[in-house]
């Protein structure tokens, strides 16, 4: 796989506030990309940056084989960006709002006639055309902006908290439709999220702290890396535990035994299989990584 | 260009969709019919008649009511197309507090095209409703007591249109450079409250002191409202010389109404009234160009 995105040494400041220190790292194309980090870690700051939104001190951004400073436009037209909030506006109709936003693009008339079909049949909003964008429910509105990023169809979608304060069966719909379009289309999706089960399923992440990266690699590597595993013994009395002689925590109808990792886990089982009758092992968790990596808890992308 | 006439028409149809923003471009408007229906009229109507009476000459109702008439079309329209303009082209401030500015901006459109968008959909917004306030006007004036000819109508429309290209250039510049809810407001409140006493709408520029009346004169709005006086009003006047009114009583009125406007003591022709205004859009909408090539330069570093 070909890197679709490339940044070497990105940094940028604000006043005194270094938001990216040497940044670096690539993406490759049709790839699930996590990018993980607290508020004020970073990544709004580079994901604008990418999007020609905000200007770099130093560094290169090559997008698609080009320069972003030397083909910001072409750049542009390869990437859909499903903001945190929605910024449509309010005060028109849905469909006004994505023929106002695909003529930016250039498409016009039949070609915008055949695109929104398109869109509305794979995100179900053709009964929602006429409504304004104001009058739309959290959700409802949620997949028009993603509607909106997928206009000019874009090589590379930028989701930024994508699923933050949506019910459940948007989020599949949401989640079923990018991983649709990544299978039939070889999308990359570059993802910041604050579910880490969003996180767990990417095939890269990279965990920024204090505008730096603190961690990169697959979920499993990451996990290897950063956590243990955890086995978890059903129907046995805290005695039997005790003789495992490894850190343990009581749950509501088991035992949760932390191990470095599965093969310590395999010896255990083989030295007491007398405890092991009901059990299962489990890797640790993004959150348990991203807790490991830069020593706070991502609970709503505050720092905890 | 791509995209330029889509973000007109997005533009547009936000403005007249909005109703918050609407109707606070209408309250300047609002408030001048307001003190006319109230008690302007009728200041006004006496002191004509009073006026008049003294100088001996007895004039009919509808001369009167053409003239006090001429005097509230020409102030409703001075203000409709600077305020409207203002109004209008705060949604350059709403989309930046909406986060709706960053959604356009990812677009491959160009910083300028999006500039000219907002400079164009106010042009079209204003005209649209100071060209309906006009044809209300010149219905009013019917119904009063017309005395416009066929040159002082297209006049009045080249005014309204001057004072809307005036009105959009400025406001352009002001809002350049606000990017908050509460600065919009108060740019908003100040303009719409403020604006009709200083381009003489709500009282004559001949009744305020002789330093205000001297600040006033440099301001560029003061002869577009002046060119509206002249040109509602000059029919009203031509009637009065041929019913044989003094010229000096003619010209008293003239003064009285701001049709003649001084600056520091020397008299300003229309041909320089049209000259300043045309003059001050050409500066407000260079001042427009260069503020957008700098953001754009600053921001590319």
């Amino acid at each position: 796989m070909k890197n679709i995105i490339e940044i070497n040494h990105l940094n940028k400041t604000f006043g005194d506030i270094k938001a990216v220190q040497d940044l670096s790292f690539r993406v490759k194309e049709g790839e699930l990309f996590a990018f993980l980090g607290v508020n004020g870690a970073g990544k709004s700051t580079t994901i604008n940056i990418l999007c020609g939104q905000l200007s770099k001190d130093s560094g290169s951004v090559n997008i698609c084989g080009s320069d972003l400073d030397a083909r910001p436009d072409s750049i542009k037209r390869s990437i859909g960006v499903v903001f945190q909030n929605s910024v449509l506006d309010k005060e028109l109709s849905v469909r006004d709002n994505l023929a106002s936003r695909a003529a930016l693009y250039g498409i016009k008339g039949k070609d915008f006639q055949n695109r929104l079909e398109e869109l509305a049949n794979l995100l179900e909003f053709k009964s929602l055309l006429k409504r304004p964008v104001g009058k739309l429910s959290g959700g409802q509105r949620r997949r028009i902006d993603i509607a909106r990023a997928l206009l000019h169809k874009p090589k590379i979608l930028i989701l930024d908290e994508p699923t933050t304060g949506l019910d459940p069966q948007t989020r599949n719909l949401l989640w079923q439709v990018i991983g649709n379009l990544r299978k039939d289309e070889n999308m990359t999706v570059f993802l910041t999220t604050h579910y880490m089960e969003e996180a767990a399923d990417a095939d890269y992440v990279v965990i920024l702290d204090a505008g730096r990266i603190a961690a990169e690699g697959t979920p499993l590597e990451l996990k290897n890396a950063y956590t243990g595993d955890f086995i978890t013994i059903y129907g046995e009395d805290e005695e039997q535990i005790k003789k495992l002689d490894a850190p343990y925590k009581p749950i509501r109808d088991a035992f949760r035994v932390s191990v470095a990792n599965t093969a310590a886990a395999t010896e255990l089982i083989l030295k007491y299989p007398e405890v092991f009758k009901d059990y299962e092992i489990t890797k640790g968790k993004m959150d348990d990584v991203f807790l490991a990596v830069t020593g706070k808890n991502l609970i709503g992308g505050a720092e905890k | 260009m791509t995209g330029l006439g889509a973000l007109i028409k997005r533009n547009i149809k936000l403005y007249f969709s909005d109703k918050g923003m609407f109707f606070s471009s209408l309250i300047t408007p609002v408030i001048l019919l307001v003190l006319y229906g109230t008690f302007l009229k009728n200041v006004y109507d006496d002191s004509f008649r009073s006026a008049l009476e003294a100088a001996g000459v007895s004039v009919s109702d509808k001369l009167i009511n053409g003239c006090v008439g001429g005097q509230l079309v020409s102030s409703l329209l001075a203000v409709s197309c600077v305020t409207v303009a203002f109004c209008s082209n705060l949604l350059m401030i709403k989309d930046k507090t909406t986060g709706a500015k960053r959604d356009l901006t990812i677009t491959p459109v160009k910083p300028g095209t999006l500039a000219l968008g907002y400079y164009f959909s106010t042009i079209f917004s204003t005209l649209i409703i100071s060209l309906t306030a006009t044809g209300v006007c010149f219905g009013y004036l019917a119904v009063v007591g017309w005395y416009l000819s066929v040159g002082d109508v297209f006049a009045l429309l080249l005014d309204v249109l001057l004072l809307t290209l005036f009105g959009t250039a400025l406001s352009s510049c002001v809002n350049f450079f606000l990017s908050t809810d509460g600065q919009a407001s108060a740019v908003g409140t100040l303009i719409s409250a403020g604006y009709g006493f200083i381009c003489g709408a709500y009282m004559p520029i001949s009744s305020f002191t002789e330093g205000l009346r001297k600040v006033i004169s440099l301001l560029p709005g003061t002869y577009g409202t002046s060119l509206l006086r002249n040109h509602a009003m000059q029919g009203v006047f031509d009637e009065m010389s041929s019913l044989g009114f003094p010229t000096e009583a003619v010209e008293a009125i003239r003064d009285g109404v701001d049709c003649n406007i001084y600056f520091f003591g020397n008299k300003v022709e229309q041909s320089e009234m049209y000259l300043v205004l045309i003059a001050s859009v050409a500066v407000l909408i260079g001042l427009y160009i260069v503020m957008n090539v700098v953001a754009g330069r600053k921001k590319r570093r």
